[in-house]
């Protein structure tokens, strides 16, 4: 193999580039990135950068000396892969061909429609997203965050802290269910209260309101088609958030609102209005209700796209000599037996290693088995952490520590066994515990818990 | 020369944080050698003490970078700067740190004295 092109220059791709350097890469290697920044790390992006504690060159990915020998080609977005000859096509008319390549291009916010045209309507997912949102969290304004994922509740945190009036808006029952089951769900979202943040769940957004509109609702409302699912969004993911289970979600759904679209213009946005017909002042939204995989680009490639690209465990596509790493790849989880996106930025750190080996090797070399998916979120001061699968059904038992003290550390446990762990300001017994979880799989709880 | 902590309270494979300005993180080996570094890691503020000792190497408990407790040199991101190490003595039953006279990689936040 003597030439490889990476697309996509964030952490994935970067990683991936590193890994095939790494084994011993020699051939010409090209980054191609949409964005036009050097690779840099998006979790502090809602949290340290946001609250402007961390500056853009703190965001760095690369070192200063690093020097990977690759082509950089930022600004570039892909448009279409060739399989014929391995072609990538760009969306500046040129193409670059390779023997090998990784694709790495991410995931995309999902935006809510008719939030279009309102100024003070974010999404978070870029740096350029979190220079705008930070622009505008200014001290005293009232804030509402659609979706208590993680983004947006690391988001609400921040501007919490820079002393903004913050209320968050959920959807489902309990915010984190998926990720952390509905009890522990609950523990994390109390946080919000805790700080004096407001928590509404339950309840969809319908649509957002403009300036000259009123905030009455009486009109906007009669111009609202309500139809049963429409306009509700799903907030309980985020970049570092949660494993996806293909057709767990379903956009369709917020793209049928047709009354609550937005004027065009510079109008700011004054308001969301629920599905209950409340309506919650805002002079900014931010839309945090997950992210959808950048994979059109691959359409009719021979690639199988279904909630990302479908790979085996080791990275390889359905197309020979091309492999996928990051938010946008569905590896298959032997541990679970699918296929599934993974979002974490730890994944999108190791995964690349077992892809350059797939990729390098023509898929003769198997891959090691993955470790346990492992997210983080910073809220309110508070480090959570958590590591495994949690599915419906788990026991979880409060290990160390108290819940209404916010430290603690919880364990989930199927058939006795523990399969996850969660911990909120308990990072050195988490440490083990994460450890422990990945080197002994298949170890009884008792064995486990003796060497602790 | 600063006493850092009784060596019984410093066990083969445990870590001890001295709370001096900024922290020093101990760790005692398996293989009965210690070493100390600064304890903040070099990406964000995260204590090393509480990391993962595995050989002389210590995992950050928050984003998995690997320190060398030899160099204080970084194995993988996201970190990108090394921490420093700092002298260790042990007499009478007690370890003492001679801290580095080097300025230190605190992370962005910790740097400005703000977080």
């Amino acid at each position: 193999m003597r030439s490889i092109a990476v697309v996509g220059a964030s952490l994935a791709g970067l990683s991936a580039a590193r890994a095939l350097r790494g084994q011993g890469f020699e051939g010409r290697l090209t980054l191609i990135g949409t964005e036009s920044h050097r690779p840099y790390d998006r979790p502090p992006l809602s949290k340290e950068f946001l609250a402007g504690r961390m500056s853009e060159a703190d965001l760095a990915l690369e070192a200063d000396d690093e020097d990977l020998g690759a082509e950089w080609r930022l600004g570039a977005t892909a448009t279409g892969l060739d399989p014929s000859d391995r072609r990538v096509l760009l969306d500046d008319g040129t193409s670059v061909r390779a023997d090998g390549i990784v694709v790495a291009t991410g995931a995309s916010a999902r935006t809510l429609p008719g939030g279009g045209g309102l100024g003070g309507v974010h999404t978070l997912r870029s740096l350029d997203d979190a220079r705008a949102l930070r622009s505008d969290l200014v001290k005293g304004r009232r804030l509402v965050v659609i979706g208590a994922g993680f983004i947006g509740a690391e988001v609400a945190s921040t501007a919490r802290d820079l002393g903004l009036d913050v209320t968050v808006v959920e959807t489902a029952p309990t915010p984190f269910a998926g990720a952390l089951g509905a009890e522990m769900g609950a523990v994390v979202a109390s946080l919000h209260g805790d700080h004096g943040v407001r928590l509404i769940c339950g309840v969809g957004v319908r649509g957002l309101l403009g300036a000259g509109r009123g905030l009455a609702g009486t009109d906007r409302a009669d111009g609202v088609q309500r139809s049963e699912g429409a306009g509700r969004v799903d907030g309980a993911s985020g970049p570092e958030g949660v494993d996806r289970v293909e057709g767990a979600r379903a956009p369709e759904g917020v793209d049928r609102v047709e009354g609550a679209r937005a004027p065009e213009g510079a109008d700011r946005v004054e308001g969301a209005l629920l599905d209950d017909d409340r309506i919650l002042p805002a002079d900014v939204v931010l839309v945090g209700i997950g992210a959808r995989p950048n994979v059109e680009w691959l359409a009719g490639a021979g690639f199988q796209l279904t909630n990302g690209v479908v790979c085996d465990a080791g990275g390889a596509t359905g197309v020979p000599g091309v492999v996928a790493v990051g938010d946008c790849a569905a590896w298959f989880d032997p541990a679970m037996g699918y296929h599934h996106r993974v979002e974490h930025w730890t994944g999108a750190l190791r995964r690349p290693a077992a892809a350059a080996v797939t990729l390098l090797s023509g898929g003769a070399t198997a891959p090691d088995p993955p470790s346990s998916p492992y997210f983080w979120s910073d809220q309110y001061g508070m480090k959570i952490q958590f590591v495994g699968h949690a599915r419906p059904g788990d026991t979880v038992t409060v290990e160390e520590g108290d819940v209404a003290d916010r430290s603690f550390l919880a364990v989930y446990r199927r058939q006795d066994r523990p399969v996850a762990v969660l911990s909120l300001n308990q990072v050195r017994l988490f440490t083990r515990w994460r450890r422990r979880l990945d080197a002994v799989p298949n170890r009884t709880d008792s064995t486990l818990r003796s060497e602790l | 020369m600063i006493p850092a902590c009784p060596l019984a309270a410093l066990p083969r494979g445990e870590a001890y944080r001295l709370d001096v300005e900024p922290p020093i993180a101990l760790f005692h080996t398996e293989d009965g050698e210690i070493y100390a570094i600064d304890d903040t890691c070099t990406h964000q503020d995260a204590s090393l003490a509480d990391g993962w000792l595995e050989g002389c190497e210590v995992e950050c408990p928050l984003h998995a970078s690997r320190f060398d407790l030899r160099t204080g040199r970084v194995d993988a991101p996201p970190a990108k700067l090394p921490v420093r190490t700092h002298r260790v003595v042990v007499e009478d039953g007690t370890v003492y740190v001679v801290p580095s006279e080097e300025p230190p990689n605190l992370p962005p936040g910790i740097r400005a004295g703000t977080a």
